[in-house]
């Protein structure tokens, strides 16, 4: 690109004429990903209470035999997740605006930190492998809902409990979060230029509309998912400790 | 009859600053309507550019309380009321004169596209999914507000190396045509900075034509350029069959 006079005069951070609550949107943001990241790293670290009868916490879930591994068996579990959701688009634009303040928000001044280079540099460069992590947490929901399978069945028998529903929210919103992404929506068909030009690229259509439209809510999603994983966690885990017991609904 | 006060800045390239105005309000009126009267009763050679005053041209864009707006689409009762409205150029782009900056940049960007480049002997019809995408592209009026909101050009000052959301939109027009047959990715990569995008969206907030900038052009782009030039799997795979990037 040409280089052209830049009329940016070099701003101090934070410096804006905005008059709303600009701060607001990434204070919540970072106050709701250290939480629920402060929690997440927490429960994977004890290493203890993950399983009730069948059910399992998401955050430990497949289940691993790893006697060579000294720390909790969720430090390796949770790589994949961890990957997909920090490569995510919607995250990105989460951190980059809530931790790393590059923006803070729209039109706001921002820290003076030398050259910007994006997402061109190591490590922000790896973003652009986010479709390898999507491909590992599609394989993770195939453990999930197994983990869902196994928490209908009790002493050999179907049945419902409140963790049944918890852990099925929990599967559930995770797949519509894994579903919506962006790079699974391109491989769909948003690569395609041509929809009608072969039965294949019709059938691709129909799955990209469908993308599109989970798409459209990908951000709801990934809260959503944050929240009920470590919310059936949470749950499991009150339950193996004997805090309460599971409430049987069928 | 209840007054608006307007900071409106006036100066040009050597400096300026705020100056107050008192404009009487009126039922529907936008900060264009606003400035029109500061120029007519107040200050005649308040420069401010404008055209259709219907938000289809994208001339009078501006900063209203900080925030990229068309004035002519900016009511003044969508404001927060008895405060001051500040009225300021864009931020991203020298300044001419008040409220007039030089957005030739731009244009010397959009001429750096490689243009629509049709399939040899492709019969020229198309069904209406395949337009379906490329249509909300078709929409932007170029009023550049995205351009200045856009941290990369506003704030870190790369327009050196960064052609900014308005032109990663008209490139995903070119890039999704069912007719086009050219590959533009490695442009996308090496002149068109897409890489510099971190995706914070503020280009898709300021859109006055509601186009979904972010994640209709610019990640679908993006994934693009990860096919043609990060993808280890399709590099392996274009290595054994010999496919060129972009099939």
């Amino acid at each position: 690109m040409a280089e052209t006079a830049h009329a940016a005069s070099r701003e101090h951070f934070g410096s804006t004429s905005r008059r709303d609550s600009w701060w607001l949107a990434p204070g919540l943001v970072a106050a709701g990903l250290l939480l629920l990241g402060g929690y997440a790293t927490w429960a994977a670290l004890q290493g203890t209470h993950f399983e009730f009868g069948r059910y399992l916490s998401p955050l430990y879930s497949p289940k691993i035999a790893a006697p060579w591994w000294p720390l909790s068996p969720a430090l390796l579990i949770l790589i994949p997740p961890l990957l997909f959701r920090s490569t995510c688009y919607y995250y990105r634009k989460a951190y980059y605006r809530a931790f790393f303040l590059d923006p803070v928000a729209c039109a706001v001044g921002e820290l003076n930190r030398g050259k910007y280079t994006g997402e061109t540099g190591f490590p922000f460069v790896l973003q652009n492998l986010h479709r390898f992590a999507f491909y590992l947490a599609f394989l993770w929901l195939f453990f999930l809902w197994h983990d869902v399978w196994d928490a209908f069945w009790f002493d050999g028998r179907f049945g419902v409990g409140l963790g049944t529903l918890v852990i099925l929210a929990s599967t559930g919103t995770l797949t519509l979060y894994t579903f919506s992404c962006h790079s699974f929506r391109h491989l769909v068909g948003g690569k395609l230029d041509c929809f009608s030009c072969t039965a294949a690229a019709r059938g691709r259509h129909g799955a990209w509309l469908g993308v599109s439209a989970l798409n459209e809510h990908h951000m709801g999603f990934a809260w959503i998912s944050l929240v009920s994983v470590c919310f059936a966690d949470f749950y499991v885990r009150l339950l193996s400790m004997g805090v309460f017991h599971d409430v049987r609904l069928l | 009859m209840p007054e608006a006060v307007l900071h409106v800045y006036r100066g040009d390239a050597s400096g300026g600053g705020l100056k107050e105005y008192r404009v009487p309000l009126e039922e529907g009126m936008v900060v264009l309507d606003a400035i029109h009267h500061i120029q007519g009763h107040q200050a005649p050679d308040l420069a401010v550019r404008w055209n259709c005053k219907a938000a289809k041209c994208g001339s009078c864009s501006a900063e209203v309380n900080g925030k990229p707006k068309l004035l002519c689409k900016t009511r003044m009762d969508a404001l927060p009321p008895g405060q001051p409205v500040v009225v300021q150029p864009l931020k991203a782009f020298p300044i001419v004169k008040d409220l007039v900056t030089d957005v030739q940049w731009n244009y010397e960007v959009n001429k750096r596209i490689p243009p629509f480049t049709p399939k040899p002997n492709a019969e020229w019809r198309w069904k209406q999914e395949d337009v379906d995408r490329v249509q909300e592209f078709r929409k932007c009026i170029e009023c550049f507000l995205c351009q200045d909101v856009c941290h990369v050009l506003r704030s870190h000052g790369r327009t050196d190396a960064f052609a900014g959301p308005r032109f990663l939109v008209r490139v995903a027009g070119l890039e999704m045509h069912p007719m086009d047959a050219l590959n533009r990715t490695k442009f996308l990569k090496e002149d068109a900075g897409i890489g510099l995008c971190n995706i914070t969206k503020c280009c898709t907030e300021v859109c006055p034509e509601d186009i979904t900038i972010t994640d209709n052009a610019i990640i679908p782009l993006k994934e693009r350029v990860v096919d043609d030039h990060y993808d280890p799997v399709r590099m392996l795979v274009r290595l054994v069959t010999g496919k060129k990037k972009g099939e």
